[in-house]
C-alpha cells in the first residue's frame, strides 16, 4: 500500500529525516513513535507531499508519488489528519464535512454514516468550526477525511490533549476504521493508546528508524521503550 | 448648510464605494495568496481605459462596458497570476513586492505609450445624466448609480462566498491553503480564481470611476495608497472589513475637506494609526492572521 524507501528530508536548513524506510500493507494499522523532534510529523508531511525528500522515493498503491502536489496525492486516496486538526474555523461543521474531494476509487462515508459514529457532530452541524471544543474538532478532522473515501490515513497524534473518555471514543473509531479495511499510519505519543490499536510499530530516533516490531513484541520490550521513548 | 452636509455625506459614500470595490480584491488577494498587489491600482486604471475604449473609441454602450470590462480585467489578472505571480509564492515576500510594483509601472507605461500621457475625456452616459430628487435634496443620478452597483456587487460576492461550495472553498483557503490542498482541491486554481475576481472588481471600479475621475495613466497610483489604508483598517482578508473601512475612509476624506482641506488626507493616516494602536489586526481582521 505504502512503501517509503530511504527518504532524506530537510526542513529549511535542518536535516530532519536521515534515511527513513517503512512499509505498510493494506489493512494494517501501524504507528510511528518517537520523542518530540524525532521527525514523526516531518515523515507524515513528506508522505503527503508538503515536503519533498532529496533523495528518496515514496510509492503509494504501486505508483511513485514523490514530487506530486498534496491534492494529487489526496485524490489517489491518501487522507491527512494533521496534529493541530486544522479545522476551518469560519466554515460550519457541514461545510467542513463537504469540502474534501472524493477520490481513490472508493466512496467516502455518507453523512448518515458519519453521524452514526460521530453523533456529537450532528448536533453541531450548523456551528462554525471556531465554536467547537478541542475534542469536537478532533472528531471533525477525522470525520472530514472519512468523507473523502481515503484508503490510507495519515493521523498525527489524534489523542493529543483529549480527555480520557474522548480517547476511548477515538479508540473505537480506530477499530471501526480498521475493520472497514482502511490502512492507517498513526503518529502517537500515547503509548497505551498505540498498543491498544496497532499491529506494528516503528520508532523514529534521530531521524532514522531505530526499531521496528510487532505490537506483541513492543508491548513487552521495556528496554526499547526506555531507550527510545524515555518511559 | 445641513443640505450641503447631506450632499457631502452622499459624496463620501460614493467615493467610499470605489474604495470598497478596490479594497475587497486587494484584501482577499493578500488574505489568501499573501501578496501585496501593487498592480491593483494599475488594473483599476486599465478598467477605466478599457471603458474609454469601449465607449469613447468604439462608441459602445456604457452598460456593455460595465459587463465586459470587469470580465476582461479579471482574465488579465488570472493570466498574470498563472504566468508570473505563481512562481514566487514560496519565496521571501520582497520578491512579490518587486514583481507587482514592476507590473504596475509596466502597465502604466504601456497605457501611456498607447493612449498618450495627458488623459482622456469621459462623459457621463446620457441615460444617467441629471439629478434625482431624494426628497430632502437633489443628487446626481450617476453618483447614485456608482453606489447602487457597489451594493449589488458586494451583496453578490457575499452570497457567493457564504452560500456556494466554491465560496466555502475560498473561505477555507483564506484560512489554511495547505490544508485545502491536502483535501484534494487544487489550491493553485483557487488562487487564480481569487486573483481574477479581485482584478475584476478593480476593473469594475475603474469603469465606474471613469466618468467622475480623470482617466489618466497615473489615476490608480494615488487611489492605491488610500486603498491600502482601507485594507489595514478593515483587517486583512475580511470583506466586511473592506466594506465598512472603505465607506469610513470615503466619509473621512469628504467630510474632512469641509472642516479643513489640508487635514483631510492626513486624517485617514491618523485614523489608521489609532486603529493599529488599539486593534493591530484591523476592525475585522482575524486573530493571529499575518500578525
Amino acid at each position: 500500500m505504502l512503501e517509503i524507501k530511504d527518504i532524506h528530508t530537510y526542513y529549511g536548513e535542518s536535516y530532519i529525516l536521515q534515511g527513513v524506510s517503512l512499509e505498510l500493507q493494506k489493512g494494517e494499522l501501524v504507528t510511528l513513535l518517537g520523542r518530540n523532534g524525532a521527525g514523526k510529523t516531518t515523515t507524515i508531511k513528506t508522505i503527503m507531499g508538503f515536503l519533498i525528500p532529496r533523495p528518496g522515493a515514496i510509492h503509494f498503491k504501486g505508483r511513485e508519488i514523490t514530487g506530486l502536489r498534496p491534492h494529487q496525492i489526496a485524490r489517489m486516496g491518501m487522507g491527512f489528519v494533521p496534529e493541530d486538526r486544522r479545522i476551518f474555523s469560519s466554515l460550519t461543521v457541514l461545510e467542513n464535512l463537504n469540502l474534501p474531494v472524493v477520490g481513490g476509487g472508493s466512496d467516502g462515508w455518507s453523512l448518515d454514516k458519519i453521524f452514526e459514529h460521530f453523533s456529537i457532530l450532528e448536533e453541531r452541524i450548523r456551528h462554525k468550526g471556531s465554536e467547537l471544543s478541542g475534542g469536537e474538532q478532533q472528531m471533525l478532522a477525522i470525520a472530514r477525511i472519512l468523507r473523502s473515501g481515503a484508503e490510507l490515513l495519515l493521523l498525527d497524534e489524534p489523542t493529543e490533549g483529549l480527555a480520557p473518555f474522548l480517547i476511548r471514543t477515538i479508540e473505537g473509531i480506530m477499530k471501526e476504521i480498521k475493520k472497514s479495511g482502511m490502512t492507517v499510519l498513526l503518529v502517537e505519543q500515547n503509548i497505551h493508546f498505540a498498543t491498544e490499536v496497532a499491529d506494528r510499530h516503528y520508532i523514529l530516533y534521530g531521524g532514522k528508524i531505530a526499531y521496528h516490531e510487532t505490537n506483541q513484541e513492543f508491548k513487552g520490550n521495556e528496554e526499547v521503550k526506555r531507550k527510545f521513548l524515555g518511559i | 448648510m445641513s443640505q450641503y452636509l447631506i450632499t457631502q455625506f452622499l459624496n463620501g459614500l460614493v467615493l467610499g464605494s470605489l474604495y470598497v470595490l478596490l479594497s475587497i480584491g486587494l484584501s482577499a488577494i493578500f488574505g489568501m495568496l499573501g501578496i501585496i498587489n501593487f498592480a491593483h491600482g494599475a488594473l483599476y486604471m486599465l478598467g477605466a481605459y478599457a471603458a474609454y475604449t469601449v465607449v469613447g473609441v468604439l462608441s459602445g454602450n456604457f452598460l456593455i462596458a460595465i459587463l465586459v470590462v470587469p470580465l476582461a480585467i479579471g482574465l488579465i489578472g488570472a493570466l498574470l497570476e498563472t504566468t508570473l505571480l505563481r512562481r514566487l509564492y514560496r519565496v521571501v515576500p520582497l520578491y512579490n513586492l518587486l514583481l507587482t510594483f514592476g507590473l504596475m509601472l509596466a502597465i502604466q507605461d504601456a497605457v501611456r505609450i498607447g493612449y498618450g500621457p495627458e488623459g482622456e475625456p469621459f462623459n457621463i452616459p446620457s441615460a444617467l445624466l441629471g439629478a434625482v430628487n431624494l426628497g430632502f435634496t437633489y443628487y446626481p443620478k450617476y453618483r447614485l448609480f456608482i453606489f447602487a452597483i457597489t451594493v449589488l456587487a458586494s451583496i453578490g460576492l457575499i452570497l457567493f462566498l457564504e452560500k456556494t461550495k466554491l465560496g466555502s472553498i475560498i473561505r477555507a483557503g483564506t484560512e489554511d491553503s495547505d490544508m485545502v490542498d491536502a483535501l484534494g482541491i487544487d489550491i493553485g486554481k483557487i488562487f487564480t480564481l481569487v486573483f481574477g475576481i479581485g482584478a475584476a472588481l478593480a476593473g469594475l471600479a475603474g469603469v465606474l470611476a471613469a466618468p467622475v475621475q480623470n482617466v489618466a495613466p497615473a489615476m490608480g497610483m494615488s487611489f492605491l495608497v488610500d486603498t491600502f489604508v482601507v485594507v489595514v483598517i478593515g483587517g486583512m482578508g475580511s470583506i466586511i472589513g473592506s466594506i465598512i473601512a472603505g465607506l469610513i475612509i470615503g466619509e473621512t476624506l469628504t467630510i474632512g475637506v469641509l472642516i479643513w482641506p489640508p487635514m483631510a488626507t492626513t486624517l485617514i493616516y491618523v485614523f489608521m494609526a489609532i486603529i493599529l494602536l488599539i486593534r493591530p489586526r484591523g476592525l475585522f481582521g482575524r486573530e493571529k492572521f499575518h500578525e
